[in-house]
């Protein structure tokens, strides 16, 4: 398949006792949809804020296809990730909820800011010129995204399945090589999880953008994918394909539980009622 | 009803969206330039010292309002600038120089100021400025042979490079520009990456850091422009008193800056000037209003102190968006008349927030 893009190497992270993520190895090829699955505190959203730097790394290193070729990205310091080429979502919607749509996006184009103080303080033409180009850039993620009609609402009006879509057209707008979504269809309804999952084969596609995605929703993940990683206590459990991993036996114990959990269950049930026998 | 049509997008990058701002913001202009005409002597030297707590107003606003970093020891930039700026005038600097001097050192302290917001914030923040007041007030009173200690110093008139700006209405003008190009400076920045930074930093610092703006650089960044801009108002408000002393750059100074930006408006430049006017003409109504009250109110000692608390928690309780939202809402009112409903500004509950960074 295609090159490597990022590559996370024996990555741990320990919080006190907590051992949050535990060996986890895991490539993301140029171009594919690769996704985390897992319970909760499986240490999904960990392995994002380790590569988002928010985080460092017990033990263990990512290395990411920047611009200049390969690097080591945990020792970068966090406000450059952005300018590396990775952007992300939050699970909770981070926006900046005192300013309008439009605003978040250009704020999303702040990587590519041009100008320097004094000419942002004097506005001269330059300034002026950089600001026209980077309200272009935020009408073509609007438009990609059909946002035209929330353009100047003010995010802390918006319902939340806007907001969601807001917050990655903001991060469409730093022109991402690699894109982090921290579960896209959280808190959305059947209807805008379609839409989702179209624009994520859209920005696969289309803007050829690499993404990394946390998601619990099985039927967007089966989807849209081409390789899965499950997790579970911040361990590997499996890797492959949707359909691979979805039947995988340590996945399915992760989430049901296995048979010994079943057995135990009768057990205890036996003299008062026959659970096996009650369905 | 306005509705703007948009065909450009170099109407939203200019200053003045519509017709009706051009119209309007020009009338004032030509008010403020007709004012030592117009008003007494007495009104626009009140007029002055507006324009002076304006120029403060405005960069404690970009700090406060658009960076969401209170201090609370803003009086301390304004009295750096005052005493360097008197400092350097008394030894013959042309006034331009001066000025530049006294911005430029308000900036180096509040760039010293602002390493400390990097770490702490919101009420420790707070206490971090509250203390740095109270070191440079001290400073100002015990460096005596600098700053004359608390017998405080004389300042000369304005000097621009041998022409000297002997009357009011002189000294007016001078305040008139500096607050318009300190505006204009505010405006600019705002409507550029560097402003969006800030108000980004606002909103929510971990996913300004995930947009790639370097929290560390703009915030002390904003300290520095916040302090500039106080540098240049006390440098103003040294001229307009002729004489400073340490005890005019105390916490009760703080306190009415800060007042200022939340009774005008946290986040909106207007909230700056409608608060300074605020802040000027309190006092005045309340000398107005105690000739006709009971002897026993009206000549009671803290009287002011008392309405000044009573109308901030009235401001904090019903109106948090300041005399700026208030006026948003009045404005709305008429233009929508007769369709106003009762909601249209119910504040909205926000949703929830996922763990900040520390």
């Amino acid at each position: 398949m295609n090159e490597i893009l990022l590559s996370a190497k024996n990555l741990s992270v320990r919080f006190g006792g907590v051992l949050a993520v535990n060996n986890v190895s895991f490539d993301v090829r140029q171009g594919e949809v690769f996704t985390l699955i897992g319970p909760n505190g499986a240490g999904k959203t960990t392995v994002f804020n380790l590569i988002s730097r928010i985080y460092t790394p017990t033990m263990g290193e990512i290395d990411f296809a920047g611009p200049k070729g390969m690097l080591k990205l945990t020792t970068q310091p966090p406000q450059n990730v952005a300018s590396l080429g990775i952007a992300r979502t939050f699970q909770n919607i981070e926006l900046f909820e005192h300013a309008s749509v439009l605003h978040n996006l250009l704020i999303g184009r702040h990587t590519h800011r041009a100008t320097a103080l004094w000419q942002d303080f004097f506005f001269t033409p330059k300034a002026r010129e950089a600001e026209l180009k980077a309200r272009e850039k935020a009408e073509e993620v609007i438009e990609f995204l059909s946002l035209q009609h929330y353009r100047d609402t003010f995010v802390a009006g918006l319902p939340y399945g806007v907001r969601k879509v807001v917050e990655l057209a903001r991060a469409l707008c730093t022109e991402p090589k690699l894109l982090l979504l921290d579960e896209p269809s959280s808190g959305l309804n059947v209807e805008e999880t379609d839409d989702m999952a179209f624009w994520i084969q859209d920005i696969k596609h289309e803007l050829g953008i690499t993404v990394l995605m946390v998601e619990h929703d099985m039927t967007l993940v089966s989807k849209v994918s081409d390789r899965v990683l499950a997790m579970n206590q911040g361990e590997m459990l499996a890797m492959g394909t949707p359909r691979e991993v979805q039947n995988d036996p340590g996945v399915i114990e992760a989430y049901l539980g296995s048979i010994d959990d079943v057995s135990s269950l009768r057990r205890t049930a036996n003299g008062q009622f026959n659970v096996a026998g009650a369905s | 009803m306005r509705f703007i049509f948009k065909t450009n997008y170099a109407q939203d990058v200019n200053l003045a969206k519509h017709g009706g701002h051009v119209f309007w913001y020009s009338a004032l202009m030509l008010l403020l330039v007709a004012a030592p005409w117009i008003f007494a002597e007495y009104w626009l030297a009140q007029l002055t010292l507006v324009l002076i707590y304006s120029i403060a107003g405005l960069g404690l606003m970009l700090l406060a309002g658009f960076t969401g970093l209170f201090s609370m020891g803003h009086a301390a930039f304004l009295g750096v600038g005052a005493y360097t700026h008197a400092v350097l005038t008394n030894m013959g600097v042309p006034f331009p120089i001066a000025l530049a001097c006294a911005a430029g050192l308000s900036a180096a302290v509040g760039l010293v100021v602002g390493l400390p917001a990097l770490r702490v914030k919101g009420i420790y923040l707070g206490i971090a400025t509250l203390s740095f007041g109270f070191i440079v007030e001290e400073v100002l009173a015990r460096w005596e042979s600098v700053t004359g200690g608390n017998a405080g110093i004389h300042i000369k008139k304005p000097d621009i490079f041998g022409w000297v700006l002997g009357n009011g209405e002189q000294f007016y003008f001078l305040c008139l520009v500096l607050t318009v190009a300190a505006t204009l400076g505010i405006l600019n920045l705002l409507r550029s990456p560097t402003g969006r930074a800030f108000v980004a930093i606002r909103d929510s610092e971990i996913s300004a850091q995930s947009m790639g703006i370097h929290l560390a650089y703009y915030k002390t960044l904003s300290f520095a422009i916040s302090a500039a801009f106080a540098g240049v108002a006390g440098a103003l408000y040294a001229h307009n008193l002729q004489f400073i002393s340490p005890d005019q750059f105390n916490i009760l100074q703080s306190i009415d800056l800060l007042l200022m930006i939340v009774i005008g408006g946290a986040g909106s430049v207007h909230g700056a000037f409608l608060g300074a006017i605020f802040l000027i003409t309190m006092p005045q109504a309340i000398a107005i209003i105690k000739d006709y009250l009971p002897a026993t109110i009206g000549q009671a000692p803290g009287l002011q102190g008392l309405v000044y608390g009573l109308v901030l928690i009235a401001f904090v309780l019903f109106e948090p968006m300041g005399l700026y939202g208030r006026w948003l809402k009045i404005r709305t009112y008429l233009q929508m008349f007769p369709f106003y409903r009762k909601g249209m500004f119910k504040r909205q509950k926000s949703f929830q927030k996922s763990e900040r960074l520390k």
